[in-house]
């Protein structure tokens, strides 16, 4: 008996005492885990305020003309929408909360490879999201230029540009310090055994994007200190008034910000994985076609910036080729979806609240991603440019794709966080009522889109109005439906029944753990011998 | 027992820290390339501007600043070397001639950017504002990238800073001596950008 004696005694990371005691053991706290709330809960506030915003536009859009507010008011209000969402909700995501969180243990490690880098990570996260909300209450009034900071309007236009891109650039470090320390973690922390291709494929899929996160984010961040610079001191790089060259900007905002759309994508599509072969208990099909699917995504996805560009006056060659490119990104994407549905064939499929949002987001995705080859053929793009229908493609990848990953997600994992469940049932009439909203809210933009419906507008013809008063029910219904799995979830993890160490007989390392884990995540270094989804 | 899930107990992993610096270097490089694209766009726009402004600048200064730089890389990596060796009297010695050598740059970069803004020449000013376009966004690029070099060069003297301090307290020695490794590398870094900027700035024809 003498070993079992000197076992560790487990302890829920949830309630170990550090060094530090009540708040400071958040605040200070380096654990993984705790970060990875940390992040969650942030993320989750700026959500609602996002949420908030987007009702407001929905409210104004019920009539044409002024219905709750002016003009200017709905630039601002978009503004801040976009940047709210982009920056501190979208971007960090599902890597910063379930990446934080799982990584570690997917791979057979106790921490990430740098825990206090991680802490520094959130604490200049909280301090980018706080100069964010300081740029919209400051004396100059909140920024108007849309969360793509287009010059020269962003160069001239009197509202608090500076404090606002400032925001995005310390946001960005944030996002680079995470990437770095991804990417050292699947390096060198892998548990002994555990080779490139025996990782389950969410680690995967936060390598790849990792990488992105690395690479194109400075970028931005050198185009914001230029045009901070502009500003300041009237250069000119950018406004044509003064010589500059407003493409140029454009070109070095999508080199990031085109790869940033992967940065949110690409682990939504790692979760998709992990869930899919879960709730099929069947080993997934073509996981060297997934993992490298994602590195491929990363890589292309750094050459399509241009399709954003298409009508901003671009050489035909140029035109054409980032059209091309664009066709050649949606290729792995296809494959990844291929092989879900190859996975549930003769799967022995448990219906649970995860697998029905993976189901939706596969159905999103599709339309999502199908109207985005329209975008990336010029022809096509040329016409709707500009208009709702944009609005819509980009509001089913990122909110019908990443979204409702990020909500598979967090029905899926939400027992090993917390060692709680919630209630099936409410949780599938939340996603039902997801469902039903999101698509009454988005679907009519891509028909009104087609019709000439140009976004960004706060005004509009009478005939779009029946339209527009669907998208705005559908607004209405998706907040209820949001509601209800907020108040699931949160009822669960308060006060759910006691969740067992592997609920959903899942075979990734974290279900062998106990529900919530303990701080050191394994006892004993965990040795791997045979691959990820080994489902009998 | 608490000492066994104390989550605070460092392990030590200089190849993670290594491969930490080297990424970071690489988000360095893609942050002044950007800096790096602007100005190409820029100098085949208007090149003939571009050559007449250089011609203000000395390149004496300029060489002499990139030969300094290139000693001071020499000797951070003497100085690694040397404390390898467990010779701390001249790896510290070393230091503080990559320290000197850093502190020279900055003064003559003082004084190169003293003569502009003495001539009514820096971001913002009424002269700036006079000069056509080729000549205003030379001087602005000169600006924005030398003095994004010389925050450069701070950051850099302060990491050689500590290795000097954790040297003296023993905290970095023969054994354990990645922080200086990661210091000497990123010094490497801000002398590579260098070697682009000298010939960037100063050598158009």
């Amino acid at each position: 008996m003498s070993h079992v004696s000197e076992k560790v005694e487990y302890v829920s990371y949830l309630e170990h005492q550090g060094k530090y005691k009540g708040i400071m053991s958040w605040i200070m706290a380096t654990d993984h885990k705790r970060i990875a709330l940390l992040y969650m809960y942030s993320i989750m506030s700026f959500f609602f305020i996002g949420i908030v915003l987007g009702i407001m536009m929905k409210l104004e859009m019920l009539t044409p003309g002024e219905t709750i507010m002016k003009a200017k008011m709905y630039n601002s209000v978009f503004t801040l929408h976009g940047i709210l969402m982009i920056f501190m909700v979208v971007i960090p995501g599902l890597s910063a909360v379930f990446g934080n969180f799982f990584l570690p243990i997917h791979i057979g490690a106790k921490d990430v490879s740098f825990p206090k880098l991680n802490r520094f990570s959130w604490w200049i996260f909280v301090i980018g999201s706080i100069m964010a909300v300081l740029s919209q209450v400051l004396k100059d009034g909140p920024p108007d230029t849309g969360w793509t900071f287009y010059a020269p309007y962003s160069t001239t236009t009197s509202s608090n540009v500076i404090m606002a891109t400032a925001a995005a650039f310390v946001l960005g470090f944030s996002s680079i310090l995470t990437g770095l320390n991804f990417i050292v973690t699947v390096h060198q922390l892998r548990a002994p055994g555990m080779k490139f291709f025996n990782m389950p494929l969410f680690p995967w899929s936060l390598y790849a994007t990792a990488w992105i996160q690395l690479l194109a984010t400075p970028v931005v961040g050198i185009t914001l200190l230029m045009l901070i610079a502009e500003r300041a001191f009237h250069i000119g790089f950018f406004d044509p008034a003064l010589g500059g060259d407003p493409l140029l900007f454009q070109h070095l905002f999508w080199i990031y910000s085109h790869p940033a759309v992967y940065v949110m994508m690409i682990p939504a599509m790692g979760a998709i994985t992990e869930i899919i072969p879960t709730f099929c208990q069947r080993q997934i099909y073509g996981y060297k076609a997934i993992a490298i699917s994602s590195l491929a995504i990363a890589g292309v996805g750094f050459l399509v910036w241009g399709h954003h560009m298409y009508t901003s006056g671009m050489s035909d060659t140029a035109r054409w080729f980032f059209s091309l490119l664009t066709f050649i990104v949606a290729v792995p994407s296809a494959i990844k979806v291929f092989n879900w549905i190859s996975t549930m064939y003769k799967g022995s499929i448990d219906i649970k609240p995860p697998f029905l949002y993976a189901l939706a987001y596969i159905f999103l995705f599709i339309i999502g991603g199908t109207t985005g080859l329209l975008l990336g053929s010029v022809a096509t793009d040329v016409q709707v440019h500009d208009t709702s229908f944009v609005v819509a493609h980009f509001h089913y990848i990122i909110f019908g794709g990443m979204g409702f990953a990020f909500f598979g997600a967090i029905h899926y994992w939400l027992p090993k966080m917390y060692g709680r469940m919630y209630d099936f049932k409410m949780a599938n009439i939340g996603l039902v009522v997801n469902f039903i909203g999101f698509n009454l809210l988005y679907f009519p933009q891509f028909i009104i889109g087609i019709q000439g419906m140009p976004r960004r507008y706060f005004d509009y013809p009478a005939k779009f109005q029946p339209a527009q008063i669907v998208s705005s029910i559908g607004g209405f219904i998706l907040v209820i439906g949001i509601v209800i799995m907020v108040y699931t979830l949160v009822k669960g993890a308060r006060k759910g029944a006691p969740a067992p160490a592997n609920p959903w007989q899942g075979s990734t390392l974290e279900w062998q753990i106990p529900s919530p884990p303990s701080v050191e995540n394994f006892d004993e270094e965990p040795i791997i011998k045979s691959n990820p989804y080994d489902y009998k | 027992m608490s000492e066994g899930i104390q989550h605070f107990e460092e392990h030590r992993d200089d190849e993670a820290s290594k491969l930490g610096m080297w990424l970071f270097i690489f988000t360095e490089l893609l942050l002044f390339g950007g800096l790096f694209l602007v100005y190409s766009v820029f100098r085949m726009q208007y090149a003939q501007a571009f050559y007449e402004c250089s011609l203000e600048l000395s390149v004496l200064i300029g060489a002499i600043n990139t030969v300094i730089l290139l000693v001071s890389s020499m000797t951070v990596a003497m100085s690694m070397t040397a404390l390898q060796k467990n010779d701390i009297k001249s790896s510290l010695l070393l230091l503080g001639v990559t320290l000197f050598c850093a502190a020279i740059f900055l003064v003559n970069k003082y004084f190169e950017w003293g003569a502009k803004f003495h001539h009514g020449l820096y971001p913002g000013s009424e002269l700036m504002k006079l000069l056509d376009r080729g000549h205003h966004l030379y001087f602005s690029l000169y600006f924005f990238m030398t003095g994004l070099h010389a925050l450069h060069i701070i950051i850099g003297m302060t990491l050689l800073f500590i290795c000097v301090f954790r040297i003296k307290n023993k905290s970095i020695h023969s054994q354990d001596y990645v922080f200086l490794e990661n210091s000497a590398l990123y010094w490497h870094l801000v002398d590579l950008i260098w070697i682009f900027l000298f010939p960037l700035m100063y050598l158009i024809s």
